[in-house]
């Protein structure tokens, strides 16, 4: 679905020297060389190389790389805080490096909100001072800009707290002013550098959530930094993989997961709780017998023996979902002499969509033993997941 | 073997840089002289008019509001001891000496602080000229002072702000130099100019460290202003000169005992300030 949406930034063939030279250390890779061959000749290092990717109009991207994988140099380059050596980043069709001084501030005023792993707060100001910063940095008018600073800190939850100076609040809420200060500048862009990796596993929990819960509503084009796996897989809708100033894999969590790119992607991605981004989808098997409502109860009962299963679902021609018939509740029916098991079938079994998280499935299973059965928006029968499979399926992923 | 090595005229060159100095631009050192004169007067006179009780109280008040009681309390009796010495009047004229003499270098820190703190390059030429005010002997700046100015006050402000305006320089410097990288960032990152930079941030966040390069240029100045009695500028340091003159160290103590009072009330006054813009 990500495919249909327009791109906002496309970075192409991004790169960044650090050091005097940057020339030089272009030649080398020209010929092939790395980035740890390049600093040894040259003293020249190749923070970002050939970098392309896109951000899609309202998606939360994650960049997600160890440190020294360039992705804190990646996010400043969009924006400008380091000047990048050659490449395009194209936002609204303006290409940003080519940007003079004027242009440049104009660009960032409009297009980039941006919130900071240590909040980057200002200590002289208050909570409601930092979060009208960038509207006054604007010239937005003193009444306008409070409103909307005010409706901003009241959308992360800090009521209240507008006259209190930064340093008198907790880390979690100090965050939360950063993010005010983004979300009232109403840029088209929200950038976020690690911007939960300073806070307790606890409260970074709590914002992630709610990162996603405000992502619902509003829809930002958002581009996150991580060196977090867990947390990039929990809130991205892409994930952009960085080892050492290149892209190694782009792909949904999903996708990383279960297609990692390389040994480097799948030695990353051990040791992740894979239950919270495997979905149904992915446990899902298709399915080995369905039944029709107008079947007679030896048919359906032939059709369980054949496949050794003791339940079967009943789809409609179409292949919609009609309804469940248990072995035992065909048998009777075949002993009462009914020509059809349109009055055993039952209703209460459970059924997702393909796109339920699989640790949601564990909870199902312990209620009923059926498979689940897995149906796309119009209610048509995909396949199913049997318990077996998602144990196997999380085990398969463990063992990569 | 001695090798003869003609010795360097280089105080003949200093000696003639400054005669000429001093007959190009005596226009300009004449007016600056009788423009800083007419201020110092026009001080020393309304400090001079208000009776010593009441500008006893006033400046008793003033500490009581800024720092608390207790400095309060000290600042008047320290007053009432100098006035009962009959060292009032050269109290104010050394006052009004240092009140213009920091006036003078701040308005000159400042800006040149700011600058040396957002070029490199600026700021690399000024620490060795800054290096070199400050470790000159004091009583060196009193010399050509003379020529320019005359003997008197003027003079005495002249040597004066030279050798009190480093340490506000350097400190305006290194606290805008000590705002956080990530502060720059952030304001940089919502496309603040550098002229927003500059007063929305930065100046904001280096003030404490601005008062303290101010509170360390008073102290400066005041030791200068005693010291440049030699040059004839009027006040307590004039007291000390003339008691080391007719060896009379009782005269001289409670004269130097009235500048470290002074001393301290402006320290701790200061101090007090850059504590209250701090919280």
């Amino acid at each position: 679905m990500n495919e249909n949406r327009n791109v906002k930034i496309r970075v192409r063939n991004l790169t960044k020297v650090f050091g005097s030279q940057p020339k030089k250390a272009l030649e080398l890779r020209e010929q092939g060389l790395r980035r740890a061959d390049i600093f040894e000749k040259t003293g020249q290092t190749l923070g970002l190389s050939n970098i392309n990717f896109d951000v899609h109009e309202g998606e939360l991207l994650v960049i997600m790389g160890l440190s020294g994988s360039g992705k804190s140099t990646l996010i400043r380059c969009l924006n400008r805080l380091i000047e990048p050596t050659e490449g395009e980043i194209v936002i609204d069709g303006e290409n940003i490096p080519e940007l003079g001084d004027k242009a440049l501030l104009e660009c960032r005023r409009r297009h980039f909100s941006m919130v900071f792993q240590n909040f980057a707060l200002f200590p002289h100001r208050t909570v409601q001072q930092n979060a009208e910063f960038g509207l006054e940095i604007r010239g937005v008018d003193k009444a306008k800009r409070a409103e909307i600073a005010r409706n901003a800190l009241k959308q992360v939850g800090l009521e209240g707290w507008e006259d209190a100076l930064p340093n008198q609040l907790s880390g979690g809420m100090q965050q939360r002013v950063g993010l005010a200060r983004a979300l009232a500048n109403d840029a088209t862009v929200l950038l976020m550098d690690e911007a939960f990796s300073a806070l307790d596993p606890l409260i970074r929990g709590d914002m992630q959530q709610e990162l996603l819960e405000l992502q619902s509503r509003m829809q930002k084009t958002t581009v996150f930094i991580t060196h977090d796996l867990d947390e990039a897989l929990t809130i991205g809708d892409r994930i952009v993989l960085l080892k050492d100033g290149e892209v190694v894999q782009i792909g949904t969590p999903e996708e990383i997961l279960t297609q990692p790119a390389d040994d480097y992607v799948r030695r990353f991605i051990e040791g992740v709780d894979k239950s919270r981004i495997l979905t149904a989808e992915s446990a899902m098997r298709p399915v080995r017998a369905t039944a029709r409502e107008d079947d007679g109860p030896r048919t359906v009962l032939r059709k369980m023996k054949e496949n050794a299963i003791d339940s079967i679902y009943v789809t409609s021609r179409e292949r919609k979902l009609l309804g469940l018939v248990e072995a035992d509740a065909a048998d009777q029916a075949s002993k009462d002499g009914k020509d059809s098991i349109r009055d055993c079938m039952i209703h209460d079994f459970r059924s997702v969509g393909p796109e339920e998280p699989m640790h949601n499935l564990f909870a199902m299973f312990s209620e009923k033993s059926f498979p689940i059965a897995v149906v796309d928006s119009d209610r048509r029968l995909l396949g199913v997941v049997v318990k077996g499979a998602v144990l196997d399926q999380l085990a398969q992923a463990g063992d990569n | 073997m001695a090798i003869d090595i003609p010795r360097i005229p280089l105080g003949d060159w200093i000696e003639g840089g400054l005669t000429w100095l001093t007959s190009e631009y005596s226009v300009v050192t004449r007016a600056i002289s009788r423009v800083t004169q007419t201020g110092i007067n026009g001080l020393n006179d309304a400090m001079m008019w208000i009776p010593p009780w009441a500008l006893l109280v006033i400046i008793a008040l003033l500490c009581w509001k800024a720092a608390g009681l207790r400095l309060g309390i000290g600042a008047a009796l320290g007053l009432a001891l100098i006035w009962n010495l009959g060292l009032w009047d050269p109290m104010i004229e050394t006052l009004t000496l240092v009140v213009i003499a920091t006036l003078v270098a701040v308005v000159i820190a400042l800006p040149v602080g700011i600058a040396a703190a957002l070029s490199e390059r600026l700021y690399k030429t000024i620490m060795p000229v800054l290096d070199f005010m400050q470790t000159m002997p004091a009583f060196v700046y009193l010399i050509p002072a003379i020529p320019f100015f005359g003997i008197g006050s003027v003079s005495a402000i002249f040597a004066t702000v030279i050798f009190s305006m480093p340490p506000a320089i350097r400190f305006t410097t290194l606290g805008i130099r000590q705002v956080p990288v990530e502060l720059i960032e952030a304001a940089d990152a919502y496309g603040a100019t550098s002229r927003q930079k500059l007063f929305k941030v930065q100046l904001p966040l280096s003030l404490p460290t601005v008062m303290a390069g101010i509170n360390q240029t008073i102290m400066l100045a005041l030791s200068m202003v005693v010291i440049a009695a030699m040059i004839g500028a009027d006040g307590l340091g004039s007291e000390v000169w003339r008691a080391i003159q007719r060896l009379r160290p009782g005269d001289g103590f409670e004269a130097g005992i009235a500048v470290v009072i002074l001393a301290m009330l402006l320290d701790r006054l200061t101090q007090s300030l850059r504590k209250t813009r701090k919280s």
